[in-house]
Formats: structure tokens, C-alpha cells, sequence
């Protein structure tokens, strides 16, 4: 545990200090992980978002197959994040929610899977022999 | 002590790598399940639609069968290339390749029928049978459509499958209604089901 470890809630680290991880450790990576979207179903709307610029609540809970309960705590979660933008307007007189990625909920998922390949690079089984 | 860290060291990395790879499968799983929604570009089809009309026009006033032929053997090749573009534009626009795997899983399912289509119109043209092509093309190309979009939002099977009746109506129906359906199908359904897509479904 050489590394400087970083108090872990945010997601601070950046991609640049992470670039260097074959001096910094596979723990050290995985602590300074973004615990919002680190969340199974946090990390599956956004990375829904980001191929699609636009998913309604229905969509979103098709493709997810989740129920409305656990999508609106988590979609709540990502919009107090700032992650996530979320649109409520009505069609006739049917209600459509509609929900967007932010440019930070974009750079947040970007980090994360650089985060992810980091921490691949850094705990690579081969690595250590 | 000192017979403590190795055990530590030994199972942690394992278990982050693991972790790690899967994680990045889950996000990889949610982008194309959800990548499918959007691959098909509703703003190509509105376009596709337009040319259509024009094509029918033009088919309609044209003299003799070959021309008629040219004609819509020239907007196939347009539409082609109308819905070729605006997909890569699309998947550019959502800013990331792996939508263009949705989209490639589109074509690759509504390939076959439209292969086959391209044979049999070469098969009627040589016979002498052009009158049955209207049928062949609607049918062909509505049930690629049906394939492909079979894991799309629900417009696109849909309209597959609109496009499959139509061609079932032009297989009983007077060849001199060809181009009318034509343009009904190619021309409206695009219209109105690119419509729905660009709308509701990201351009």
C-alpha cells in the first residue's frame, strides 16, 4: 500500500493520476471509484443514457428490466448528482418523464471506465509473479 | 505477520480484476441493450420517404417498363445511401461506436430478404414478370425490416410489418395500383414511421 490513498466518496481521482497505474495500486484505484454510479443500477441508466440522447421512464425501465420503484430512487440519485437531467411533460394527458445525460453524468461514466481499465491494468493476475 | 500479506496480496488483485472486467460487460450489456432503441435514423427514413414519393412520381409518368425499372431501382440505391449516412451520423451524434453495433445487427438481419430481393427482381425482370416486383419488394423488404427490428423499438417492426401487408394487398391487386402502393409504403410509411422515430426515439 505505497500508494497516497484518497478519502474515497468523491470521485476525485482523475484519469491522468490513474494513467500511472502501474505505480499506483489496484486497492488505491478501486477506493477512489464514483460511488454514485458505482451502483448496479446507477451504472445501467447512465451508460443507457449515453447511447441514447433521450429515454422516457418506460424505456428506461424496459430496457432495464426494473421495477418503478427502484428506478425512480436510483434516476432520483443521478439527478441530485447531477448526472442525469430529468424532464416531466405531459403527452394529452398522459405524463412523460424524459431523461437525459448531463455533460458531468458523461465525464462521470468516461472516468468510471477509465477507472475500470486501470484497475484491470493494476490487478492484472499475470502482473505479479 | 509477515505470512499475512501474501495471502492478502494473492486474493485481492484477483478478485478487483474479476470485478473490474465484469463490470465493464454490465455496462457494455446495458449500451447495446439500450443502443438498439436509437440505431434506426428516423430523420433517413423522413428523407428516404420523400425521395420515395418522388420516385413514384417519376415511375408513374415514365414510358415502358425498363425506365420504370431505372426508376426505382435509382431511389433503391438512394434510400440506400440516404439510410447508410444518417445512421453513421446518428451514432456519431450519441457520441459513442457502440451504437453502431445495434446498427450493424440491423443490417445484418434485413441483408438475407434484401439479397434475395435484388435476385428475384433480376429472376422476373428476365421473365417478362415485372408486374409481380411492387408485391416482391413490399413483402421482401417488410419482412427485413420485421428481422431486424425485432429487438428495436417497437415502430420499426411495426412498420415491417405494415410494409408485409401492403405487400400481401399489392400481390392481389391491379398492376396498375404498382405505383401508388409503392409510394404508399416507401414513401408514406417511412414518412410517418421516421417521423415516430425521430420524434420519440433521438433523431
Amino acid at each position: 500500500m505505497a500508494a497516497k490513498s484518497s478519502s474515497a466518496a468523491k470521485p476525485v481521482a482523475g484519469p491522468r493520476a490513474l494513467n500511472d497505474a502501474g505505480t499506483v495500486s489496484a486497492t488505491s484505484v478501486a477506493a477512489s471509484l464514483d460511488r454514485i454510479i458505482h451502483e448496479r443500477l446507477r451504472l445501467a441508466i447512465v451508460s443507457a443514457l449515453s447511447v441514447n440522447p433521450v429515454l422516457t421512464f418506460a424505456e428506461l425501465k424496459r430496457v432495464l428490466a426494473t421495477t418503478d420503484g427502484n428506478l425512480s430512487v436510483h434516476s432520483r440519485k443521478l439527478e441530485d448528482a447531477g448526472y442525469i437531467a430529468v424532464e416531466k411533460k405531459f403527452e394529452g394527458r398522459v405524463p412523460r418523464t424524459e431523461y437525459r445525460l448531463t455533460g458531468a453524468g458523461r465525464a462521470a461514466l468516461e472516468r468510471y471506465l477509465t477507472h475500470m481499465e486501470a484497475l484491470i491494468r493494476a490487478s492484472r493476475p499475470d502482473k505479479k509473479a | 505477520m509477515g505470512a499475512v500479506r501474501p495471502i492478502r496480496s494473492t486474493a485481492a488483485p484477483i478478485g478487483l480484476h474479476d470485478q473490474a472486467m465484469d463490470n465493464l460487460r454490465f455496462i457494455r450489456d446495458a449500451m447495446e441493450n439500450a443502443g438498439s432503441f436509437t440505431a434506426v435514423p428516423g430523420v433517413g427514413g423522413i428523407l428516404v420517404g420523400a425521395t420515395a414519393f418522388f420516385a413514384a412520381f417519376a415511375a408513374h409518368l415514365s414510358s415502358g417498363s425498363r425506365a420504370w425499372l431505372a426508376v426505382w431501382i435509382g431511389e433503391a440505391f438512394l434510400a440506400l445511401a440516404i439510410g447508410l449516412g444518417f445512421s453513421a451520423r446518428k451514432a456519431r451524434r450519441a457520441g459513442n461506436a457502440l451504437l453502431s453495433r445495434s446498427f450493424h445487427r440491423f443490417v445484418f438481419a434485413m441483408a438475407p430478404p434484401i439479397a434475395a430481393g435484388a435476385v428475384i427482381t433480376i429472376m422476373l425482370n428476365g421473365a417478362g414478370l415485372i408486374h409481380f416486383l411492387p408485391a416482391v419488394w413490399l413483402l421482401l423488404y417488410g419482412a427485413g425490416v420485421a428481422c431486424g427490428g425485432a429487438f428495436s423499438v417497437r415502430a420499426v417492426p411495426v412498420m415491417g410489418l405494415c410494409f408485409l401487408l401492403l405487400g400481401a394487398i399489392a400481390a392481389v391487386t391491379p398492376a396498375a395500383w404498382a405505383d401508388a402502393l409503392l409510394a404508399l409504403g416507401f414513401g408514406g410509411f417511412h414518412l410517418v414511421f421516421g417521423w415516430i422515430i425521430a420524434r420519440h426515439y433521438g433523431g
